[in-house]
């Protein structure tokens, strides 16, 4: 078990450097506009004596190392600023009022780790499922008919598979309402029926990676020695995959699942933007447009904590999994 | 009830006719071994495709029933049969086509190629005459804006159509079919310039590192395992937003930033494979060879590890060229992409989204959001069909 924690304690410090460069990244990318803050947000007819006073307010005329450990303590602390969307003559004063970056993305990212519970909750079974019957069926007219459906799925773009499903579960056949509008003490059978659609995209866009992967590490199997003898012994086709070949095939499938969760954090934004969900996604997108920065950065972070995090999971998963590792000689 | 009892309810009762189908043929046939050793699961199997099919015939012929409000309601489903089945005779065609003319090489591919990758190529090919002949092919300019906006699709004049529009103008009276036509130009174009120049850099700095190895190698692998940690759709619209701040000042237009910033982000995954593939390259005999007969960095690169690196790049091609297609197809949905008055796909599903409402009593009002979408969605699953062939080809994954 030494070796295991060792290389779970390695793999783990390692994504806290990288988590670390990674907002070096954003905080220089973001560093890299013209002009600076406040000059964005006074606009082009701003006097100098405002500009240089939002400065101060800012602490922009520090160097550039110093306000970047400022944001990162800020970051670590929970204190992500005040978007310039929410400025105003009271924050502008010091005085309280206007909203915080928090208090904008708390709410939004709960949403969408709902979104994206949800979403797993209905995909992985699926998927596993279809993945056993497609290698316990394989080169059947079922095998292909999948095969089809899931690579066309996983090809489209992600608003073409939300639109048709707009199109035919809540235009056409008002089964599923097409607007995400969730708030604040909603009850959770209407909120699950609200997030149902968005979540079905978002199953349609992942299923097809842990799907095939399921099939393809399962068959990679069936040519093994101990699958020979169970099938010699008389076990039934679906006995010898589901006890015999999907336990030994489960390392690469539990990787697979985890990888498409952290691509779940991508696909994520398109999805939201189409059915007005207000998750977080649907935040940096509006944040984009209009340039509120303070907003931008602390989304990307998020995102690429959200997306380093489930890599790593996979990883670990990975490593724990392997039994050549939990046992070492 | 609500719809998911129905589903469970359909579920079972499918489950009943299959098992009592199994039981009536062992009985009817006399035990024959078809019946007698028939799983139950392939029974079900059998059940549930009859059903779908019937589903979908029936559905087919509501499409054309008399009645207005069902022929819309299954309007969609109606010309999506029409479309399928239109393309695998197509495809099918395509294939004897292949099968019959072409070099002895051509002949054999399309003798083994399923029809699935016939599908793909045969669509790679009208996006290629569509994008290339364009100009041709459209009856208007892509940004010419008409006398009359919003014309109804669908050509008929009782309903506020246009035979000459057959797909109708849109909110500023810029004919929709035109631009749908030019955006194979510019929405594949750009992908596919974005595409080249990903390559360029990736597989370049990618057999660089490979050759040199050393601190070289070390640096531009770190970056690149940097780079990748961030999700690279929320990279490309940070990096969208800096730009679009840029480029007024710089008077370039946005939509070079984005080839720019979409072929770096690219470039990192080809890296990679860049890497790896040539890594496996550099160790081999003849690399030493060449490396004792005193030939120089660019030989070794272009003349001894590029050509026996074509066949895993060009797969990774295929690929590399749907993600860049779908990630400017998204920022352009995104509104960050693709600037106007470029015709473009991702922008035009966007602006025309809302007309998807009008569905259920004028279908045809619904068509231009949902035919740019296919027309992504088409030419990527294309794509797919031919990449998944060619790797199931070359690694010889048959079970």
């Amino acid at each position: 078990m030494d070796t295991v924690l060792r290389i779970i304690l390695q793999r783990l410090a390692l994504g806290l450097v990288t988590l670390l460069v990674v907002s070096i990244v954003i905080f220089v990318a973001v560093n890299l506009l013209p002009g600076d803050f406040a000059e964005l947000i006074l606009g082009q007819g701003s006097t100098p004596e405002a500009v240089a006073s939002i400065r101060r307010d800012l602490g922009l005329d520090q160097p550039m190392v110093a306000r970047y450990f400022q944001w990162l303590s800020g970051m670590v602390t929970g204190d992500l600023g005040t978007s310039f969307a929410q400025l105003n003559f009271q924050t502008n004063l010091g005085g309280a009022g206007g909203v915080t970056v928090i208090e904008q993305i708390a709410p939004r990212f709960s949403n969408t780790l709902f979104l994206a519970g949800v979403t797993a909750m209905i995909a992985v079974p699926i998927s596993l499922i279809l993945g056993v019957l497609a290698a316990l069926y394989r080169n059947s007219a079922f095998d292909k008919a999948t095969n089809i459906f899931t690579l066309s799925s996983v090809s489209s773009p992600e608003f073409f598979m939300a639109y048709l499903l707009i199109l035919f579960l809540a235009v056409l056949n008002p089964i599923l309402p097409s607007l995400s509008n969730i708030y604040d003490g909603m009850a959770f059978s209407d909120r699950l029926n609200k997030s149902l659609l968005p979540a079905l995209t978002l199953t349609l866009v992942v299923m097809a990676q842990m799907m095939r992967m399921t099939r393809a590490a399962i068959i990679n199997l069936l040519a093994s020695p101990y699958i020979e003898m169970a099938r010699l012994k008389g076990i039934s086709p679906i006995r010898v995959i589901v006890r015999h070949a999907l336990p030994n095939a489960l390392a690469p499938i539990i990787t697979v699942i985890a990888l498409n969760l952290a691509y779940l954090i991508t696909g994520v934004v398109v999805v939201e933007v189409v059915f007005v969900y207000p998750g977080i996604g649907q935040l940096f997108v509006d944040s984009v447009k209009i340039r509120d920065i303070p907003v931008v950065q602390a989304c990307c972070l998020i995102f690429a904590a959200a997306y380093i995090l489930l890599n790593l999971t996979a990883d670990i998963l990975a490593i724990i999994s392997n039994p050549r590792l939990r046992h070492p000689k | 009830m609500t719809w998911w009892m129905w589903i469970i309810v359909a579920l079972v009762v499918m489950g009943g006719i299959a098992w009592a189908m199994r039981a009536v043929g062992q009985m009817a046939t006399g035990n024959a071994p078809a019946f007698r050793d028939m799983p139950f699961g392939v029974a079900y199997g059998y059940v549930i495709g009859v059903a779908f099919l019937a589903v979908v015939v029936w559905a087919y012929l509501q499409s054309m029933s008399a009645e207005t409000a069902v022929a819309n309601k299954f309007y969609f489903v109606g010309r999506a049969v029409e479309g399928v089945i239109m393309f695998s005779i197509a495809a099918y065609l395509f294939r004897m086509l292949g099968r019959a003319v072409g070099t002895y090489w051509t002949r054999k591919m399309f003798r083994s190629m399923p029809l699935t990758a016939a599908f793909g190529i045969l669509v790679m090919l009208i996006y290629a005459f569509v994008a290339i002949f364009a100009g041709l092919l459209a009856p208007y300019g892509q940004a010419e804006i008409l006398p009359f906006a919003n014309i109804v699709p669908g050509g008929n004049p009782a309903l506020g159509g246009d035979p000459n529009h057959i797909m109708g103008t849109d909110q500023i009276g810029r004919d929709i079919l035109s631009r749908l036509i030019y955006g194979a130009q510019n929405t594949v174009g750009i992908a596919f310039v974005t595409t080249l120049l990903a390559f360029f850099i990736g597989s370049s700095l990618g057999f660089l590192a490979a050759t040199l190895g050393g601190w070289l190698d070390q640096l531009l692998s770190r970056t690149v395992d940097v780079l990748m940690a961030i999700p690279s759709l929320i990279f490309a619209l940070l990096l969208m937003t800096i730009a679009s701040v840029w480029a007024p000042q710089l008077g370039i237009p946005l939509t070079y930033f984005m080839v720019l910033i979409i072929a770096v982000i690219d470039s990192t995954r080809v890296f990679r494979l860049a890497r790896a593939v040539g890594a496996n390259i550099v160790v081999m005999d003849y690399i030493e060879a060449a490396k004792l007969r005193g030939e120089g960095l660019g030989y070794l690169v272009f003349k001894e590890i590029l050509p026996n690196a074509t066949a895993p790049l060009l797969a990774e091609f295929g690929l590399r060229f749907c993600f860049v297609f779908l990630t400017i197809a998204a920022l352009s949905f995104l509104g960050v992409g693709i600037q106007p008055p470029l015709a473009d796909w991702g922008t035009m599903v966007r602006d025309s989204a809302a007309f998807i409402n009008y569905a259920a009593f004028a279908p045809t009002a619904a068509l231009p959001p949902l035919l740019a979408a296919g027309a992504i969605a088409l030419l990527t699953v294309g794509v797919n069909f031919v990449v998944d062939w060619m790797l199931q080809k070359t690694s010889g994954l048959k079970e």
